[in-house]
């Protein structure tokens, strides 16, 4: 990688970052579903610095451009965009210090496994980039993918018939 | 990539079980709505052949298809077995107290044989994106059946607990895998640890930590256990019997794919972290326990508790004593909700809190007796099959030098006798009216509660007929 | 840095043709609806009133630009912007003719993809506009919209499903090249002729995606007074025009570099500034029949156009993806 993409990598990942972050602490649904667009936009663009144009593409099409859609469509049907202010139930309210102690607490491991691994470079067992065409996307797919192909489509025909279970008036 | 014969073969059980819901997806269009109990005969039927088909692929050599996507072993075929066959005594379950309860629909044999198709899936995952799509297969119908008694408020929040706690952990599960991906640029089970200078690595430790994590969840494991009580006692009760033995023997099928059919050579890594979960999840599990007055909530706890004692086979490295254990404990249990499912009023008010099972040994003696006979395999009393399998994971325990996790089991076992104990009591020997009055009596409930009977008595007087079928466990393929 | 220079000139150059075809098109609409109701149109400004869209422009400017106290100020200012860059954008992948002089990304090896995808995204405009007014029409429309889109989405993207099965290849550049020469010569290659079906999809989600009629629900006056543009004025009013001018030239540009053979044409090879030619014939003649089809056909009811995207659309374009699929895999001439 040169200097100039590793900068825009960087630039990325803090964009990335921040707008996971709105999302979290947005107290408006639709601003929330918005930061959470603009995350996986963001992620595309990474996808397109590593080369892989295909799935950059799919996760516009997919993620912001359809599911993402039917979020704010229905977070406008409910009118639901405003959250009630943040407070804990009564009882409940250690929860949350407790959640940030142990979420440092994975940070923290996470960060020294990476530091302390100091393996920032791909072992060489670890394939080249495999090339990411969508005809070699293809290939995989419907090669050494074919049956968790499958699975996902049986995985989805599952949610379908469980959504109109819960939606349909009995 | 041609798919030849034995890919299909080696996930046959999958195949059918898959291909039949599709069917029977169809096939429930053309039924009309008043004979909804055909689309349930079907999907017996349909879990019958795919048991009949599993069994029949038991003695067939261990080997590996879709590119080492799947692998197939006498293992994974006898627990597709145990799951077709659990699913089996839950549809018998179901035919009458779902047809009280207004929730004998087309859609609820269809989930449930889409939520069976996952797990036949998980049983033969040598690959971690086949175990996460097994899971997620499982779990999603899963989700829905808790809540398909809608508009029961209790029914909704067990989905919702279930469903928000399930995302949650599967989100661990997805963290878990791409971190193990990322250490060892493989999803294989088997070759993930064995790339170079990987195995040590603490990317690798932290996304098998993470997968651990996310597979407790499914068991119900200390400290990831919470949502069962909730969701265990607000689903219709057929769905928590099914939850509470298939989805749990699916859990156990995904964890031994991970540590004992997969990553060859971490056994030291994870043993430890395995012995102190299975420790915990005995001692809360039974703790909690004792202060149920309600019984689907007590069996959760059970549940749980009973995970632990799988789990000390899984720590001990003994695949065959885990699975053992498990089937014991899967017909134990189906027998018990058994009785539950037949105890409540025909308006479809369940019979929970355990008041109301006082007096039923004497007013129903072969539901009182079938309840007893549970109660004393939970325990682990012989000839019950429950002694047997507590037996075999604590001599694996002792075996691989983990006294104090037997000695441990031991003792809570002693714990456990007090609040299974307390049940038999309560149906036996106290006075009083038992559950008023009683739905009609149904015949495939009654053939439910037999063979689950039969095998509680079988298994646990002849454990061997079942220790040939399981095999010598899973055996890494590689070298 | 040439490649940039190079791609930084053509997109200015892209971005201000468009914006004068789009003025110009707002034209020929109020001229061309006029003739066909048996009126005149705007002849005042200038020789044929070929300076109405200056006027217009001018009058738009110096508006007083109104903002709402009750709008949410961010996704206010914001939703305009979102209306008209979609449109712009997609024509990075649009070859306007042969030769890399006059093709921006068009090898992109995800055209076809990355026009889904574009039209995906277009929704927010206008789907935000509607809530941030705050103003229940303007929500309703903007409700409208974003099922009205996500309706008819999937058909199209099924639509070029076909066309890319046809040319074998997810790249706009490609897709033309499959319907121009060959075995099957000249105009029958066009793809309109080997897969009618979902050339007609095509046309049909067309309307829906721009909502114009008989597809304008969004901004069905008697219901809906101005639809999601109700609380808009001066130039973000007129960015909303754009935005829907620009998409139906950019749609009309897809469906020609889809079913018409893109920039092909005779003498191309000899002269290839031709091809630009012929592309712009090609798009003014789609352009003219949705004028003509708004002059033409009534409003279609809301429930109709739901229940005709999910129901009738949706599985004729799967099932010509299957027939296509299986017509390439058994060899029939046409399918190669």
């Amino acid at each position: 990688m040169t200097m100039a993409e590793w900068a825009l990598l960087v630039l990325l990942g803090a964009l990335s970052l921040a707008s996971a972050l709105g999302l979290l602490l947005s107290r408006n649904a639709v601003y929330a579903a918005l930061f959470l667009v603009l995350n996986f936009s963001v992620g595309a663009v990474i996808y397109l610095l590593f080369n892989a144009p295909f799935l950059a593409v799919t996760q516009v099409a997919v993620y912001a451009g359809a599911i993402m859609v039917l979020f704010v469509f229905v977070i406008m049907l409910l009118g639901a965009e405003r959250l009630a202010p943040a407070e804990n139930p009564p009882g409940l309210a250690y929860q949350r210090p407790l959640a940030i102690i142990l979420a440092v607490a994975l940070l923290a491991v996470a960060a020294w496994a990476l530091l302390s691994g100091a393996q920032i470079e791909p072992s060489p067992s670890v394939a080249p980039r495999p090339d990411s065409s969508p005809q070699a996307m293809g290939m995989w797919l419907f090669g050494p993918y074919l049956l968790p192909l499958q699975v996902v489509a049986l995985l989805l025909l599952a949610a379908m018939v469980g959504a109109l279970v819960l939606s349909r008036k009995s | 990539m041609m798919i030849n014969s034995t890919d299909v073969v080696a996930v046959l059980p999958f195949i059918s079980v898959a291909l039949g819901s599709v069917g029977l997806l169809i096939a429930d269009l053309l039924i009309p709505a008043e004979r909804r109990h055909v689309t349930a005969w079907l999907a017996a039927a349909l879990l019958l052949t795919a048991a009949v088909i599993a069994l029949s692929l038991l003695g067939s050599p261990t080997f590996e298809a879709f590119g080492g996507m799947v692998i197939s072993d006498p293992t994974a075929f006898f627990l597709d077995t145990l799951i077709c066959t659990i699913g089996l005594v839950t549809i018998l379950l179901t035919l009458r107290y779902n047809q009280v309860r207004g929730i004998l629909r087309g859609e609820f044999y269809i989930l449930l044989a889409l939520s069976i198709s996952g797990m036949t899936l998980v049983t033969h995952a040598n690959n971690l994106l086949i175990l996460l799509l097994g899971i997620e297969l499982l779990s999603i119908p899963l989700y829905v059946l808790c809540g398909i008694a809608r508009p029961r408020l209790e029914s909704e929040e067990s989905a919702l607990k279930y469903f928000l706690t399930g995302a949650f952990a599967s989100g661990f599960l997805v963290y878990g895998i791409a971190l193990t991906y990322g250490a060892s640029g493989t999803l294989s089970l088997q070759t993930a640890p064995a790339a170079p200078n990987v195995s040590g690595d603490p990317l690798l430790l932290i996304g098998i930590g993470l997968i651990l994590v996310g597979l407790g969840f499914k068991v119900a494991a200390v400290p990831f256990h919470l949502w069962a009580p909730d969701t265990y006692e607000g689903a219709p009760t057929t769905v928590t019997a099914f939850m509470a033995t298939a989805t749990k023997v699916a859990g156990f099928a995904a964890l031994l794919r991970v540590l004992h059919g997969g990553l060859p050579g971490m056994e030291s890594t994870w043993q430890p972290l395995v012995a102190i979960i299975a420790a915990a999840t005995m001692i809360v599990g039974n703790l909690a326990a004792l202060a149920q007055q309600n019984l689907k909530r007590m069996l959760a706890y059970s549940s749980i508790a009973h995970a632990g004692y799988a789990l000390v086979g899984v720590a001990a490295h003994d695949t065959t004593s885990v699975v053992f254990y498990l089937t014991g404990y899967a017909f134990t249990t189906l027998a018990a909700f058994a009785v539950i499912t037949a105890i409540g009023s025909s308006e479809g008010e369940e019979m929970q809190f355990l008041e109301a099972y006082s007096g039923l040994g004497r007013q129903k003696p072969l539901l009182g007796a079938v309840l007893a006979i549970a109660m004393f395999s939970l325990i682990g009393i012989p000839p019950t099959v429950g002694f047997i399998g507590k037996y075999f994971v604590f001599q694996a325990a002792v075996a691989k030098g983990l006294v104090w996790l037997a000695v441990l089991g031991v003792l809570t076992s002693a714990m456990a006798a007090y609040y299974y104990l307390r049940v038999v009591m309560v149906a036996f020997i106290r006075e009083g009216s038992a559950a008023a009055p009683l739905p009609t009596p149904s015949a495939p409930r009654n053939l439910a509660a037999a063979i689950s009977v039969a095998a509680v008595f079988v298994l646990g007087v002849v454990p061997a007929l079942l220790l040939s079928m399981i095999g010598n466990g899973m055996l890494s393929t590689t070298p | 840095m040439p490649a940039l220079l190079e791609i930084t000139l053509k997109s200015t150059a892209l971005v201000f043709v468009l914006l004068t075809s789009f003025a110009y098109l707002s034209l020929v609409e109020r001229k061309f609806i006029a003739r066909l109701q048996a009126r005149i149109g705007p002849n005042r400004a200038g020789p044929f009133g070929l300076l109405q869209p200056v006027a217009d422009g001018l009058k738009l400017i110096f508006k007083e630009s109104i903002t709402p106290a009750q709008v949410d100020k961010p996704m206010y200012f914001l939703a305009p912007v979102l209306v008209v860059v979609p449109s712009l954008i997609l024509f990075a992948v649009i070859p306007v003719g042969k030769g890399p002089l006059f093709q921006l990304a068009s090898d992109l090896n995800v055209g076809a993809l990355y026009v889904v995808a574009v039209m995906g995204i277009a929704v927010y405009g206008i789907t935000l506009a509607g809530w941030s007014s705050n103003n229940k029409y303007a929500v309703l429309a903007g409700l409208r919209a974003s099922a009205q889109v996500i309706s008819y989405e999937l058909g199209m993207g099924f639509a070029i499903v076909a066309v890319v099965l046809m040319a074998s290849s997810l790249s706009l550049a490609d897709i033309v090249a499959a319907q121009y020469p060959g075995e099957y010569g000249g105009i029958l290659g066009w793809f309109i002729f080997r897969q009618p079906v979902a050339a007609a999809i095509f046309v049909v989600a067309a309307f829906a995606e721009t909502m114009r009629a008989p597809f304008d629900l969004v901004e069905a006056e008697q219901e809906l007074t101005a639809g999601f543009m109700t609380e808009y004025s001066g130039m973000k009013f007129a960015l909303f025009f754009m935005g829907e001018y620009v998409k139906m030239i950019a749609v009309s540009a897809l469906f020609t570099t889809f079913f018409l053979g893109g920039w092909s044409g005779p003498f191309v090879n000899e002269l290839p500034a031709l091809s630009v030619v012929y592309f712009t014939i090609k798009v003014v003649v789609c352009l003219l029949a949705f004028i003509w089809v708004r002059a033409s056909l009534p409003r279609v009811r809301y429930d109709k156009l739901m229940g005709m995207g999910w129901k009738v659309l949706l599985p004729i374009s799967i099932e010509n993806v299957l027939a296509t699929a299986l017509l390439i895999a058994l060899g029939v001439p046409g399918f190669k």
